[in-house]
């Protein structure tokens, strides 16, 4: 290689370089913002902003959904598998709302350690496969919910 | 270079002659073509008949079949773009100038494909169309990268200049391509994690992977296909002054 275009490599290879350290030290320090959501135990361990509007993901703990009346109100538990959050929702749930399911949820602590959620979102996990395939793996599935 | 082989480096060195690359080019697009009818042929029946329904989705997350190879495509012709752009920089090659201008549109359109397909699973699995989640936010920003190569381009009169400064623009951008990769892993998202591009097995089942991936290579030929005519196109119009042009002009009548 020619003296010239190994220094305009290396001139790209250092910008390469600074731009990539600036991108991860901002990315470092900008860390908590790009979280999109908190975990249960973050809110159970009080991490999370008490009065604010935030976010909270987990699984919808098997066997809590309850939807007391014949209003749009449903009940159910967040889990991370450490911790649990009670949590209040009136409104339309997503297709993939279901317990055992991921979810996101939008709202308020109250002052009794509810979550009351303005907002629902279905988090759908990376797996795809026919339904007869899912129907051997439940059981096993459903151990590691436990 | 080192470590290529002979051939190989003859191969590039012959492909950035003008004339020959118009020539080899032009007899090469119906092959390319071909292939890519029967590829896509092939992977939207395999995804859209021949694969079963998911088991909690049913029939709508036939959508990835559009929408991964999309989101692929869209990382790859950016990396495509940059590492064409360094080869303009150093070497001052005017073909790598091209193919990398060339294709800043077909990458700009994978990534609106994208982000339109997803937003519309979003809607009824999510339970809404957009969130501002690290992956949907630098997806999007890889959009706006795509579209400021091209405005950049077209502003500047001087087409070498003009590939210099796209070239830095589209290095800089690099940095975002690992941070879309890796936004799932490193934060919390609603976009979930990786199915296929991971080190462990894929997470889904191999009838619907094979579908999957056909469409993955189909649309690579796409790429070359759209980048191919559009780098042809934009040959011409640097080079409407020169020798061999001219030359074809006249024995083509």
């Amino acid at each position: 290689m020619r003296p010239i275009k190994k220094q305009r490599l290396l001139l790209i290879a250092l910008m390469l370089a600074g731009i990539g350290g600036a991108a991860a030290f901002a990315l470092k320090s900008f860390n908590e913002n790009l979280m999109y959501f908190f975990s249960t135990t973050d809110v159970v361990s009080g991490k999370a902003p008490g009065d604010a509007l935030i976010r909270i993901g987990g699984m919808v703990v098997n066997g809590s959904v309850e939807r007391p009346g014949d209003s749009l109100l449903v009940r159910f538990k967040l889990t991370d598998f450490n911790r649990d959050v009670p949590v209040e929702y009136t409104g339309i749930l997503p297709d993939l709302f279901r317990e055992g399911q991921g979810i996101i949820a939008k709202g308020r602590l109250n002052g009794q350690g509810t979550f009351i959620a303005e907002e629902v979102l279905a988090k759908h996990d990376e797996n795809y496969m026919p339904p007869e395939v899912a129907a051997t793996l439940k059981p096993d599935t459903q151990n590691n919910a436990q | 270079m080192f470590l290529v082989p002979d051939s190989v480096g003859r191969f590039f060195h012959r492909m950035a002659s003008p004339p020959h690359f118009y020539a080899f080019s032009g007899r090469l697009m119906p092959w390319l073509g071909v292939i890519f009818l029967l590829l896509v042929g092939a992977g939207l029946y395999g995804g859209l008949v021949l694969a079963p329904p998911d088991y909690q989705q049913g029939d709508s997350y036939r959508i990835i079949y559009i929408h991964v190879p999309s989101a692929w495509m869209s990382l790859f012709i950016y990396v495509m773009m940059a590492a064409a752009g360094v080869i303009g920089l150093v070497w001052r090659i005017k073909l790598a100038e091209i193919v990398a201008i060339s294709s800043a549109p077909v990458g700009a359109a994978f990534t609106f494909i994208a982000l339109v397909t997803g937003s519309l699973w979003g809607k009824p699995m999510w339970g809404t169309w957009w969130v501002w989640d690290a992956r949907l936010t630098s997806e999007l920003i890889l959009l706006f990268l795509y579209l400021g190569v091209m405005a950049l381009y077209s502003a500047i009169d001087d087409k070498r200049v003009a590939s210099k400064a796209v070239a830095i623009l589209a290095l800089v951008g690099v940095v975002n391509i690992p941070v879309i990769h890796y936004s799932v892993e490193w934060w919390n998202t609603l976009h979930q994690g990786p199915t296929v591009t991971k080190m462990d097995k894929p997470s889904i089942h191999i009838s619907m992977l094979v579908p999957l991936l056909t469409m993955a290579v189909a649309f690579k030929f796409y790429y070359l296909i759209a980048m191919l005519q559009r780098a042809r196109t934009e040959l011409l119009q640097r080079e409407r002054n020169s020798q061999w042009l001219k030359k074809l002009l006249e024995s083509e009548g």
